[in-house]
């Protein structure tokens, strides 16, 4: 189309921005104002019908929040912060989103063009700052530049594999008036290659693999879910046999209660996956990275196994774990190439070694943290209760810590987008701003926040944010009065020298109350039904503080620089 | 028979790599391929920047001693930033390389010594500037040349010298003209989204 006939209007940088924003198709923006990004702020004071603004009480909150937006809804989060402190305060959470691939796209304030470099007041160089931990990032001193910049940042945030973008733009930019032409989308940009080209010379040698196999073994990732290849993923399972196994991003690619998904990978995985990955003779691993929380000690993992590698991102391949095949594309286009050429087939025998496996692990461990009859709550027991009353349809969002892998662990999870948590980074306080994300996301599920007392601390001020807007989400607090994953170790390694890791917390449903949030203590077994009950019937947002065994450990367990499957069922074994 | 793509396989001897990466002219991006070598604390022997073959496209020639396995991971990760077009990464055999040197000695002493002239055409250097108080010539080569000439020169009361980064062309590329030219075949004709207010007088941004 020739540029002449397009009709143009004049507007400012800040209303191109919007425009931006609503032709991507975003009805959510999660920010703090400030100086620097006042004039946005005051353009989108009449753009509240079709932009709906939360403001969060900390920039951390924002991204988090815009996280569990993305991660819950498939959608790109939108974040807003000024200058300086309010672009510093987002450092966290974008470095978050990067290392779990999380579309997002934050659009930060800057000072006047003339001023950079000058020190000026809330000036940061946070280009420079963001560079490392951003999949691209750009300031804009021009408004000529909004609509183009615009448009190749949603494209970047949420293609191939997506990733946080920031956008930098100076308030003379945003002030500034232009000759605007409309919102061009962006589709294609010149030496950026979201997807590799798909090789079926690769899938036919991976099939080929896969079809001499006895024991051969899926592993999966987020790269299932990012990719939408959920049902894809089910019905290569479903017709090779293949027993499939998650890493804690991939949790409810594959409903839980599937008879082909095995559990958890990893450091506190479950006990049959992690042996066996030393035993199978041919290990798929799909839309994952071999994290080492995921492989343990790498000259120790699955060295008898050909590896066949399915990612969209080809700095992956043979990054930690080098490769028979390699397969790059989008799970959702390799995979059904994939199922077409296997064998249907039942690996009877091999699943057999599964159930073994798993039957000591459900005796020593599993057994007594879902099913005690006496002493202490336990996490895993509150865990299983709330996902049995949600019937598995609720989403977790877990924070970190010993919570988090008992969430992974014991949710059971029928939808996929179930499982919202801070995989990589293991940042801590990204529970309660993410579960309110997650909410606005879908806000058609049950949403429940996990927490530790630590963790909850750590970005309490959120609860200002559900008492403005009141997103419901339930809030559940596992209290054991320590930092418990770090005193684990120090009760494991460092001889019990407990450094620091008991915290004091304040009254959790004292504090909710004051934000106008309903609460309830519990303490005791018998109580622990009736108050999820309570909770989950609550129209409003409701936070239950659940007091837990104080110094329980979280097993089984890969002890740092073991192989896979030198995993540990209980602490005497380490 | 597939074969395990044995990290052992690879040559684990550390040596000379000679990366070649190509990249649009975008303010920032230099500090975001440093920052690739040193989050993995890996030293940029040299790094220079260039235009290349195609108008807008810059070439980076970078050099590093690592192993092939580390620079083959590290090539990918540069690839994946969003401005770079590919990386290419070399041996010595497999380039064509040069530096460039220049070297400020005092005109007396070289006027007292005859060897120069030999010494100079020995090591294909040149006069760039003869005056009376100081002389620079300047020479290209690779570092032994350049070191040579170095120690040499040093012994007529040097004042300053410097080396400029290893350019390096690679032996047998196309370029990447052809490349660009097939990605940019690929380019979806933009589709324009009319503003819908443009033509609503009431519905125009209000300035």
């Amino acid at each position: 189309m020739s540029q002449t006939n397009i009709p143009s209007v004049q507007t400012t940088g800040s209303l191109a921005l919007l425009d931006a924003i609503v032709k991507e198709q975003v009805d959510t923006i999660f920010g703090y104002p400030g100086g620097a990004i006042m004039p946005i702020y005051d353009a989108l004071f009449d753009h509240a019908d079709k932009l709906k603004h939360i403001l969060v009480r900390h920039e951390q909150g924002a991204v988090h929040a815009a996280q569990g937006y993305a991660r819950a809804s498939g959608k790109t989060g939108v974040v807003f912060a000024t200058s300086g402190p309010g672009a510093t305060n987002l450092v966290t959470g974008i470095a978050d989103a990067m290392i779990d691939s999380t579309p997002i796209v934050c659009i930060v304030g800057q000072v006047f063009a003339h001023l950079l470099g000058t020190d000026a007041f809330q000036e940061t160089d946070i280009l420079n700052i963001t560079a490392p931990i951003t999949k691209w990032n750009f300031q804009i001193t021009d408004a000529q530049e909004i609509p183009e910049i615009i448009a190749k940042a949603f494209f970047i945030a949420r293609s191939g594999r997506p990733g946080p973008v920031l956008i930098d733009i100076s308030k003379n930019a945003q002030m500034q008036t232009f000759e605007y032409k409309g919102y061009t989308p962006c589709h294609y940009i010149r030496s950026y290659r979201p997807k590799p080209i798909v090789r079926p010379e690769y899938i036919e040698q991976a099939a080929q693999v896969i079809n001499q196999a006895q024991k051969p073994f899926i592993i999966f990732g987020q790269g299932v879910v990012l990719g939408n290849a959920e049902q894809e993923l089910q019905q290569l399972i479903e017709k090779s046999g293949i027993p499939a196994a998650w890493t804690i991003l991939g949790k409810s690619a594959l409903p839980t209660h599937h008879p082909l998904n095995l559990g958890m990978l990893g450091m506190h995985g479950n006990y049959a996956p992690n042996v066996l990955t030393n035993q199978c003779d041919v290990l798929i691993a799909i839309g994952m990275r071999f994290d080492d929380r995921v492989t343990g000690r790498l000259d120790k993992y699955a060295k008898q196994a050909k590896i066949i590698h399915f990612d969209i991102d080809p700095s992956e391949i043979d990054k930690n774990v080098a490769t028979h095949v390699s397969v790059w594309g989008d799970a959702k286009e390799t995979l059904p190439l994939l199922t077409e050429k296997i064998d249907k087939k039942e690996h009877t025998h091999w699943l057999e070694k599964f159930t073994e496996l798993n039957q000591k692990e459900y005796d020593t461990i599993i057994l007594p943290e879902l099913f005690p009859t006496e002493g202490e709550l336990t996490m895993g027991e509150v865990v299983r209760t709330l996902s049995d009353m949600t019937d598995g349809k609720a989403i977790f969002v877990s924070d970190v810590g010993q919570h988090q892998m008992v969430v992974c662990r014991y949710a059971q999870e029928k939808i996929p987008r179930s499982n919202i948590t801070s995989g990589g980074l293991g940042t801590m306080g990204f529970g309660l701003p993410a579960a309110i994300g997650a909410k606005f996301g879908a806000p058609e599920r049950t949403v429940i926040a996990v927490m530790g007392d630590g963790g909850a601390q750590m970005n309490i001020q959120e609860l200002g944010t559900i008492l403005q807007y009141q997103p419901n989400v339930k809030i559940v607090i596992l209290n054991n009065s320590f930092l418990g994953m770090v005193r684990q170790w120090q009760e494991l390694f460092n001889e019990k020298r407990y450094s620091f890791t008991d915290i004091m917390s304040p009254d959790f449903v004292h504090v909710a109350e004051g934000y106008g949030i309903a609460g309830l203590h519990v303490n005791e077994r018998s109580e622990l039904k009736k108050a999820v009950e309570t909770m989950l019937k609550h129209p409003h947002s409701f936070l239950l503080e659940i007091k837990v065994k104080k110094e329980d450990n979280v097993f089984p367990m890969v002890p740092q620089g073991r192989g896979v499957s030198e995993i540990v069922l209980t602490a005497k074994e380490i | 028979m597939i074969e395990r793509k044995s990290i052992n396989t690879y040559n684990m001897q550390k040596q000379e790599f000679t990366l070649s990466v190509y990249t649009e002219n975008q303010i920032g991006l230099i500090n975001k391929i440093a920052a690739m070598f040193s989050r993995r604390k890996i030293s940029l022997e040299s790094l220079n920047s260039s235009p290349s073959e195609i108008e807008n496209i810059y070439r980076f020639t970078i050099v590093v001693t690592e192993t092939e396995t580390v620079v083959k991971n590290l090539v990918r990760q540069i690839e994946k930033l969003v401005d770079v077009f590919i990386v290419y990464y070399n041996t010595n055999e497999e380039i064509i390389w040069q530096q460039m040197a220049l070297y400020k000695v005092p005109t007396l002493n070289i006027m007292r010594e005859a060897k120069v002239e030999r010494l100079l055409r020995e090591f294909g250097a040149k006069a760039v500037v003869i005056r009376e108080d100081y002389t620079v010539f300047e020479t290209m080569g690779q570092e032994k040349e350049i070191d040579n000439l170095l120690h040499e020169l040093d012994k007529y009361g040097l004042i300053e010298f410097v080396k400029s980064s290893r350019i390096a062309i690679i032996k047998n590329s196309e370029g990447i003209h052809k490349k660009v030219l097939e990605m940019e075949k690929n380019h979806p004709i933009p589709e324009h989204i009319h503003n819908e207010h443009l033509s609503q007088r009431n519905m125009i941004f209000d300035v």
